[in-house]
């Protein structure tokens, strides 16, 4: 049996190949971080967050990947480009997928990380869903906070920490 | 009818989260254990990409970018298969390429080193894999460049890559190497990957698809997750 390829760091430099238009390289882009858009969808909802380090600072080179497999929608987006350097999507709420509380699969790309890590967005508003959903049930409680997007006026809110007492919980999918 | 699961990350070939001597993974990795999930919808379904998604110039970044002539360096032809763990190829995925120009200079805004950008060189580009899992495409050899992590530190040669695979699960972004290269026994980047895992991220020279008068060919396969589901399963 062949062996898997090993994964290596996505880099700094990332932004041209993965992310071209959204950092103004003349290069298309196949992906980007409208899965919806906000003028047709009336329910479209905005998702911004930032990347935490481990002292709390604000990664500016992270790449975030996200699937929404109930709408077959996939975004990317990465923090370099907003003033205050977090990541923003435009999407749709999924509904519950296979007996889940409705989420979004996250995928985080950066430099200084060999490999990438697999987490999910629940959502604040959501809470008698999540309160039986199977994979936050596997999380301690005291930890599931850090997979719940906050509604907000202008939307949901979820940061992701890579390290310390809040740090984001990561998946082995 | 039985589930498809997809094989976890094999831990004995990829790098760990930490690795010191690369320092920016030191307050970036991860410090809790993963939690480990089933396999649900949400992990199998997508993305799938296909033929719109790809430009006519897209596998051919000598060419992609050009503005007043051909770009400076030397010409390759890097082709090669992506298949799943069991060997099965992998038909019609997505792989993104990016990497630095012949003089190692990223056109990147945030990448300093002094050397020359080449206004005809952009160093991007995408192709699909065919019905039989096959991918190829042309680029100009990315040169070595510093960075600092280390008093003297040097890249290798390398070109950066994302594939896709059937699934979230399979989502994999990696580095190709290229054989013989003096760089690769000082870079902690490589160096993280595990010994067993090392090899198999330096690609071959390969006469076979070398064009004459043109381009040296190099081979480098994708192994992507299998499944647990083995066709020889007896009753």
């Amino acid at each position: 049996m062949p062996l898997q390829t090993p994964s290596q760091t996505v880099g700094p430099y990332f932004a041209y190949g993965l992310t071209p238009e959204q950092y103004g390289y003349y290069f298309k882009s196949l992906i980007g971080n409208q899965l919806v858009n906000p003028l047709d969808e009336p329910n479209a909802i905005t998702i911004t967050g930032n990347v935490f380090d481990g002292v709390g600072v604000i990664i500016p080179d992270a790449l975030i990947e996200l699937w929404d497999a109930q709408n077959k929608h996939f975004g990317r987006f990465g923090t370099g480009t907003d003033s205050q350097n977090r990541f923003v999507f435009h999407t749709l709420k999924p509904g519950s997928v296979d007996g889940q509380a409705p989420h979004l699969s996250v995928i985080v790309f950066m430099r200084g990380q060999p490999i990438h890590s697999y987490t999910r967005l629940y959502f604040s508003d959501e809470a008698a869903a999540n309160e039986s959903d199977p994979v936050l049930n596997l999380v301690p409680a005291e930890r599931r906070q850090t997979l719940i997007a906050k509604k907000t006026s202008a939307g949901y809110l979820f940061d992701i920490y890579m390290q310390g007492e809040q740090e984001t919980v990561f998946f082995e999918v | 009818m039985s589930e498809l699961i997809y094989n976890h990350f094999d831990r004995e070939v990829h790098p760990p989260y930490l690795s010191p001597e690369y320092k920016s993974t030191v307050l970036r990795a991860p410090s809790k254990p993963l939690v480990v999930i089933k396999q649900s919808l949400s992990e199998l379904t997508g993305p799938v990409f296909g033929e719109t998604h790809v430009g006519p110039l897209d596998h051919d970044l000598t060419r992609n970018s050009v503005r007043n002539g051909e770009p400076l360096g030397e010409r390759i032809i890097v082709h090669g298969k992506v298949m799943d763990e069991n060997g099965r190829p992998i038909p019609h995925t997505l792989i993104e390429i990016w990497q630095a120009n012949s003089a190692g200079r990223y056109v990147h805004k945030v990448d300093q080193h002094d050397a020359p950008i080449d206004p005809n060189f952009l160093g991007t580009g995408r192709v699909l894999t065919d019905a039989d899992g096959h991918y190829r495409f042309y680029t100009i050899k990315p040169g070595a460049y510093p960075w600092g992590n280390h008093y003297n530190a040097w890249r290798p040669n390398h070109i950066h890559f994302s594939l896709f695979g059937p699934n979230i699960t399979t989502r994999l972004v990696t580095q190709m190497y290229f054989p013989g290269d003096p760089l690769l026994e000082y870079d902690p980047v490589f160096l993280g990957v595990p010994p067993k895992g090392r090899q198999l991220l330096i690609s071959q020279f390969d006469l076979s698809v070398t064009e004459p008068h043109f381009a040296l060919g190099y081979r480098f396969d994708f192994v992507l997750r299998g499944t647990n589901s083995t066709p020889f399963e007896t009753a």
